[in-house]
């Protein structure tokens, strides 16, 4: 099996199914000759043309709506949003018309396209180009939501994405485009709702997304050593949201800790954490905790945006107070 | 361009068919049978009307919050409409849209709008698709003076001009967005005169002539078709109601609506219709007589539905 990085899955996801489906297109701000902004997109000009990879002026609004219209009349449309920050630009083409319209038009519409957006903290963006935004998304009815963490997971969301009949947010946490792992060559998928086990353990239940994944896996080996046996729990989807896989986990190790970039208040870790407390309350030994950015705008300077990221050490603490 | 007598007819049929469903549709909402926001199209009938004549099933339409003109005028089933004001479970939306979200996209309708300015980025998406698959339709964007000074709107017009997409945007201009006048909102007199910050034709028309709609639409139209791109036609016109059923409409004079009635564009057409002597008194009434059968039935339709099932709450959020 090849190595790839994250980014490279990901176009290599773009690749094989704008192969197989001539009515996918890709659109976005500079995706075509300068490959995107962190270079997912490079080479697909070459490959496709320009009539399938669409470089747009800086037009959020119209790169969404126009996706919606035309994935509403036939085509199956792929689009970056360049940072998910820029969401607010034009958040009404996806919430108010492709999230709804489904519903509204009495289940006669669908609305088959992707809005990939990069989030997250940790190269010094600052403010707006820096945010995780993942529970805003989940908030709006109609939409899906997609948070891979490794290469092989990025490629298979992707392609399932895209074959979905329904709008799918698809986050790429910007520190993971540089990430290797062993991705297979050619299509398969991996269904939304299905929860990845990303290191099985015995004494506590990690919720993690993203890159936090990562701190987890990390923050699990150290813990290991301290006799602690952590669970790591990928959702990968945030909406739907393996619920049953969660549950299972909490019955098995009794606790539970999440962890998140975005802000804690509010966050996708409120959710995970309400469902546990409605579903599962008796199978608790502690009280559910969550490990997540303070209730701020991500800063620019390198030690406060660093603070701002949750740490391992923040994750390693928050799991030995459920073990006490 | 030169249109048949049977045209001119037909065109003069739709608009007098859009006149008595929306009258209708305001005596029920005052009596009580249609709940909601309802937004009526009164008075403004030529401008869907004349645009639509030069549309098949094939093209797409966007449209608003005040939609039921373009509906009507692109073929939808006024039964079907009827159900859905009154939130029936067989209407076109199963009672879950409502008169602001009715779409019926086997006609190329793609829905009312309850977002001015929504609509203009879906249409240009529409036309995207159109030039991609390589057919020849073409989608047609209607929105209103208010939707004019939205982001949306020149984000969509700039990027079809930019890919010469085939979208014919249709200015509504009826000088209202609900209270606030064109001439405090835009400091151009027409919303046409933006058309050369896209490299667009920019065409003002009597919005309600439906004979200068249907040629000035019919132009823009072929240029699309042909693959020339985008143009931008504003019909000026006005609404004899108030922004919804219930405003009490203090934000304007009673001598300029009367001005604007003495332009209804019924009366106008029907006037020109029988000098020309294509109408006669008694056919008149037989169009009107057919039509309020229809509507009668439609009505009866929407009564005697039942209303959508609460356990179908939750359906049709996704595909």
């Amino acid at each position: 099996m090849p190595n790839m990085t994250f980014a490279q899955a990901i176009k290599d996801a773009h690749v094989v199914e704008m192969e197989r489906d001539p009515n996918i297109y890709v659109a976005g701000e500079d995706v075509g000759v300068f490959g995107g902004c962190f270079g997912v997109t490079a080479g697909l000009l070459e490959q496709f043309g320009e009539k399938r990879v669409k470089d747009t002026p800086i037009t959020e609004s119209a790169i969404v709506g126009t996706a919606v219209g035309a994935a509403t009349v036939g085509l199956r449309p792929v689009i970056e949003l360049m940072f998910v920050d820029f969401i607010g630009v034009a958040l009404d083409q996806l919430y108010n018309q492709a999230g709804k319209m489904k519903y509204m038009f009495g289940g006669k519409a669908k609305i088959p396209m992707v809005m990939r957006a990069s989030c997250g903290a940790g190269i010094g963006a600052a403010a707006q180009h820096s945010q995780c935004l993942e529970a805003l998304f989940m908030h709006l009815p109609g939409l899906k939501v997609v948070m891979p963490s490794t290469p092989y997971d990025a490629k298979g969301l992707l392609i399932e994405a895209i074959r979905d009949d329904n709008p799918v947010v698809f986050l790429e946490h910007k520190m993971l485009y540089a990430l290797e792992g062993e991705v297979p060559e050619g299509e398969y998928t991996i269904s939304f709702g299905q929860a990845d086990i990303k290191r099985e353990g015995q004494d506590v239940t990690v919720v993690a997304t993203a890159n936090m994944v990562h701190t987890a896996l990390s923050a699990a080996e150290k813990l290991a050593a301290d006799g602690i046996s952590v669970e790591v729990v990928d959702p990968r989807t945030l909406n739907p949201l393996d619920d049953e896989s969660i549950i299972e986990s909490v019955k098995k190790t009794h606790r539970l800790v999440i962890v998140h970039e975005e802000v804690k208040f509010a966050g996708s870790g409120a959710e995970i954490a309400a469902l546990v407390a409605e579903k599962a309350f008796d199978y608790l030994d502690a009280p559910i905790l969550r490990v997540a950015a303070p209730f701020c705008p991500v800063p620019f300077s390198q030690p406060l945006e660093q603070a701002y990221i949750p740490s391992e050490q923040q994750l390693i603490d928050a799991v030995k107070k459920v073990m006490a | 361009m030169d249109l048949t007598n049977e045209q001119i007819i037909k065109m003069y049929t739709t608009m007098v068919k859009i006149r008595t469903f929306e009258n209708r549709v305001a005596e029920l909402f005052a009596d009580g049978k249609i709940p909601g926001f309802v937004h009526l199209y009164v008075g403004e009938e030529a401008v869907a009307t004349g645009v639509c004549a030069n549309l098949t099933d094939k093209d797409y339409i966007t449209s608003t919050h005040r939609g039921h003109g373009h509906l009507i005028a692109k073929g939808g089933d006024i039964k079907l409409m009827m159900a859905e004001l009154f939130g029936k479970k067989t209407g076109y939306c199963k009672g879950k849209g409502g008169s602001m979200h009715i779409a019926d996209l086997d006609l190329g309708i793609m829905g009312a709008n309850g977002i001015v300015g929504g609509g203009p980025p879906l249409a240009s998406g529409a036309a995207l698709a159109c030039q991609y698959l390589g057919n020849d339709s073409v989608a047609v964007c209607f929105f209103g003076d208010g939707a004019s000074n939205q982001g949306t709107t020149h984000e969509a017009m700039n990027l079809a001009s930019c890919w010469k997409l085939p979208v014919v945007f249709i200015n509504e201009n009826n000088m209202y967005g609900i209270s606030s006048c064109t001439r405090d909102s835009m400091c151009v007199p027409n919303v046409a005169d933006r058309a050369v910050g896209y490299d667009i034709p920019g065409v003002v028309v009597d919005g309600n002539d439906v004979v200068a709609v249907c040629e000035a639409a019919a132009e823009g139209i072929n240029r699309a078709r042909q693959g020339k791109g985008p143009s931008l036609i504003e019909c000026k016109t006005y609404r004899h109601r108030g922004h919804f059923e219930g405003d009490p409409c203090a934000y304007r004079d009673d001598a300029e609506l009367e001005e604007w009635k003495e332009k209804d564009p019924i009366p106008r057409l029907e006037q020109k219709l029988l000098e020309m002597e294509l109408l006669t008194d008694s056919k008149i009434e037989e169009i009107k007589s057919t039509l309020q059968k229809g509507l009668a039935g439609a009505e009866q339709f929407a009564e005697e539905s039942p209303f959508p099932n609460v356990s179908e709450l939750t359906e049709d959020v996704y595909t």
